[in-house]
Order: C-alpha cells, then structure tokens, then sequence
C-alpha cells in the first residue's frame, strides 16, 4: 500500500499503468541483447510495485519501506519502466537510457537511480546483501519486507546457495525471493528450481509468471517463519 | 608509549569488539567461523544474540551480509583469516560493500605468514595491495596490540572503510597512536639510507642497521599514507621500503610522496609468495630476508 504518488514530471505516477510499460522500454536503446531479461521480469515487478510493496517515492528512503533488491541486474529497462511509471524519476529520463549523463545504465546504481537499494549487474550478490538487510531489520525489529528478484541462470552463482542456506537457518521470515525462470541456466536445475529452496526450508511457490493474480497470492503465502521463494515461470527464450 | 606487551593482538582484538559491541547499538559483529571460539570465551554471543552473526564457513556471504548490514546503518566488524576475508570473497568486497557506498571494518588474522605451518592456503601477502587497489579505503597494519587497539577504536569511529590486519608477530613496543602518522624511531644523515618500516618488523630493523648511518621511521597505516609527513622527515635520496607483504606494495604511495626529488627507492618484502616450506613464523621471516640479518643485506646491497 503507498503512502504517496509521484507528482514530479511532466505527469503524475496515477496516471501511467501497466500498459503503458512496453511503450517506455521500447524507449531505452542500446541494450537489446538484454531485451529477453527485461521482458521475462515485467510482469512480476508490476505485480510487486502495483500490489505488493510499500514505498514512498516522493521519499525513496524511508524507513518504513519494503526493500526491493534487483539482484540480477541485467536488462534493467523493465525495472526502470516500471519505477518511472510509478513516480520515483520523470518518465523522460528514459530517454537518456545508457547516456553518459543518464541515472539509467544498463545496470542500475543506487547512488544514482531513486529507488533503487542495490547496485546489481553482476550476479550472486543480491541474496548476501538481502540477508544482511534482513537480519539488520531483525535486530531494529522493522515490519519491512525484504524482496530480491533473481533469474534461474542467476543461481548458477555458488554465492546464492550459501545465501539460501544462511536465510532459513536463521528463520528469515521477512525475506523473500522471487526467482524469474526462463530456462536460461546453462545446465538447468533439475528438479525444479524451487527444489534448491525447499531443500533449505523455505516456503516455496511455483507461479505463472504472467498472472498477477497469482503472482501477489504468492507473494502473500503464510511460511510460518521461513523464508519465501516464489518461483515465476515464463517463456524461454524460445518460447 | 608503553613498554609491556601484556596480551596478543587477537586478544585485544576482542576486548575492543566487546568494548563496541557495548557501547554502540550499530556494531555488529560478523564472523564465519573464524575466531567464534573467542566470542564464545567472551560471552559476546549469549550477549548479543542478534549482533554477533556467524554465517558458517560462506566467506562470499560474510561480506554480503555485512553490506546489507551496512546499507541498514549499522557498522559491521568483519573478522577472518586473511585469504579468506580479502582474497576469496574480493567482489564482495568491491561490489557488496564500495560499490554499495557502504562500508565496514575488515579485520584479518594470518597475515603473509603467521600460519607458517599451513602453507600458501593459509597466507596473503598480497592483502593490502588488493584493498589498496579499493577507493576510499583504509588500511592499518598495527605492529603491537597498543595500536591495533588505537586504530580499531578510531577506524570504527571514523565510519569508513577501514582493514586492519592483525598479526600473531607484534614489535616490543608500540609507536603510534589513533593517528595515522608516519614517526622517527631513529636518526641519521641527508648522506645515509632511510628505512620506512610497516607494522610488525621494526625491532629487526632496527637491529639490521645498527653501524650504518641510517634513519628509521614507522607507520602502521600504509594506506592512506602519511604524505606530508614522509615528505618532511626523508633527509637524503635512498629509501628502503621494509613492509611484511607483497613486497612493492606501497612503493607507488611513497613514489607519489616523494615525487618532488629525486629518489632511489627499494621495496623489501614478500618477494616470492609460494615458499613451499612450513615451520614457524620467524622461519618465514627469515626465508622472506625480513629477519636483522636479511634486512642488512638488503639495505647494504648495491
């Protein structure tokens, strides 16, 4: 639930929705060959900055937010479309995508981009710092949830399974990862992707990763104080 | 300064994350598995349940999770066996904590042969070059449990990015405070040679130049280094670099303090890091020419 809309730029946040996301990305150029990743993303962070999340994009760093880690960086142009159309930068810094003046890289940075918590790009470093966010909530005993949106070829990262390991041993229940599946792991995960959660405890749930419906009813699963991972199945890049 | 070595820097190391831990809300102190022990001795970790973290033996993650601590506004103490809080989890450390704009304190334990017995499994001589290679970094290498408890207490307070590497060697006495200075242990000529000796090391120095003319000074912050103050007490054109790492190290941060003359300037350190021998500590010393005897020769050599 938000507690403001944007009111910077040449609209307000109201008045952009979903629909109009696919129009923004097209107005980042530069980084096609990441266009597979953004497009495998949209859907579920939609779902999570439409629905699920608590923000404040007037302030982007209060304290009472969710975090929202990116923790595979690569394609940002769907992150950003959605973090202009809800307010947080004026939807013509889209244009600037990848400039040398822009905010907007083909990886976002946290010291440049409003709203955005981690600096990601490359891989396996998002679920770390996720669990050190955690347990700093846990010791100042904060209500925020702590969110990482990761890929299947992502978790090819060793760095991931100590983090997936550490998250369950200390009952990390404010933490939640949603893994974006779309084949891309080079050797896949067999089993399932959601296995490699489960096998540590964690309360897992495979989604369509194009139904929103489904995708906040995921996100709002019980876990009975384990950590989340929320598995959102999309079209390989062949599909 | 004082002439007693009453405790290890590994014991003092202690004292002062308890000192933190009790003082500070924000400290938190983040382990994987290395010095646990201790923090079980101490009563740190019934103490402090929820500051005192030990993630297992996942070095990657160690960092990690001190970067999400950090970017939450606490001050994480990060503490490990040098390869494997600086060498093993190095993106973390450019990536989850600088390139955050988040920081830590970073303290180390093995140094470029304290576990001579282990083997190169077990040593990083080239620890400070690759933190040094890190902006907005400090680097501290104390030489007696004296400093270390200075410049722990004061790299913590200052809220930057500061790596402290401990050693299990510590010199008779201590030389330098909080402050990162560079200081003169001993007098000589514009016409003589002068030895800038790092941490641990200036008793045999001191000793491997007795009859030369030579000045002696000493820092326990080679990063960042005490320009002005190298600039000002270098009397003469030959300078001998004695540091117990990577030997040419700091040799760039000297150049650049002494760009202004002409300088000869020699780095004496760990020249050849895969030793292929165990033993102790002073035997390490010795094959590395940091001992009295191989100091002088290098001092003395052409």
């Amino acid at each position: 639930m938000n507690r403001t809309i944007n009111t910077r730029g040449p609209a307000t946040a109201a008045e952009y929705g979903y629909d109009d996301l696919r129009a923004f990305m097209t107005r980042m150029t530069g980084d096609e060959k990441h266009s597979f990743a953004a497009t495998s993303t949209l859907d579920v962070l939609w779902v999570l900055y439409d629905r699920v999340l608590r923000y404040d994009q007037v302030h982007p760093t209060w304290e009472g937010r969710d975090r929202f880690l990116l923790s595979k960086g690569h394609g940002p142009m769907a992150y950003y479309a959605v973090l202009a159309a809800k307010g947080f930068f004026p939807v013509d810094e889209l244009d600037r995508f990848g400039s040398f003046d822009s905010i907007l890289g083909y990886h976002p940075d946290r010291l440049l981009v409003p709203g955005v918590e981690i600096s990601s790009g490359s891989l396996g470093h998002g679920l770390g710092l996720g669990v050190g966010m955690a347990l700093g909530g846990r010791i100042k005993d904060s209500q925020s949830r702590i969110v990482v949106l990761m890929g299947d070829g992502e978790l090819d990262e060793g760095s991931n399974h100590e983090a997936i390991a550490i998250a369950s041993r200390f009952g990390l229940d404010r933490l939640a990862v949603t893994v974006i599946d779309n084949d891309s792991a080079k050797h896949g995960w067999p089993g399932g992707v959601a296995s490699r959660f489960a096998v540590e405890q964690w309360a897992t749930v495979d989604v369509d990763g194009r139904d929103h419906d489904a995708i906040e009813g995921a996100m709002a699963t019980e876990t009975d104080g384990r950590p989340l991972a929320v598995v959102a199945h999309v079209e390989g890049r062949d599909g | 300064m004082a002439e007693t070595r009453t405790d290890t820097m590994r014991t003092r190391f202690m004292r002062v994350v308890g000192d933190l831990l009790a003082s500070d809300d924000r400290a938190v102190a983040v382990l994987a598995v290395i010095n646990r022990g201790l923090f079980e001795e101490e009563g740190l970790i019934e103490r402090y349940p929820n500051r005192v973290i030990d993630v297992g033996i996942r070095e990657q993650s160690q960092i990690g999770v001190a970067g999400g601590l950090a970017l939450e506004g606490f001050r994480p103490i990060v503490s490990g066996y040098a390869p494997f809080l600086v060498e093993r989890p190095f993106e973390q450390i450019k990536l989850s904590l600088t390139h955050q704009g988040a920081s830590a304190v970073l303290v180390s334990v093995g140094g470029s042969w304290d576990s001579a017995g282990a083997g190169r499994t077990h040593q990083a001589p080239a620890d400070v070059a690759l933190i040094s290679a890190l902006p907005g970094w400090t680097v501290h290498v104390p030489g007696h449990p004296d400093e270390l408890d200075a410049l722990l207490r004061s790299g913590y307070a200052g809220g930057g990015s500061v790596y402290i590497r401990t050693s299990v060697e510590a010199n008779r006495s201590a030389h330098v405070s909080a402050r990162s200075e560079i200081v003169t242990l001993r007098g000589g000529t514009p016409d003589g040679v002068t030895l800038l000796v790092v941490g641990p090391g200036v008793d045999e120095a001191l000793a491997a130049v007795e009859g030369l003319d030579a000045t002696v000074l000493y820092t326990a912050t080679p990063n960042p280094l005490d320009a002005r103050t190298l600039d000002a007490k270098v009397a003469g054109d030959d300078l001998v670099i004695i540091e117990p790492y990577l030997a040419g190290t700091s040799a760039g941060r000297v150049a650049d303090a002494l760009s202004n003359r002409p300088m000869r300037i020699r780095s004496h350190g760990v020249h050849q890091p895969e030793v292929g021998h165990y033993g102790s500590p002073r035997d390490h010393r010795r094959f590395h020419g940091l001992d009295a005897r191989g100091i002088r020769e290098f001092v003395t050599s052409a």
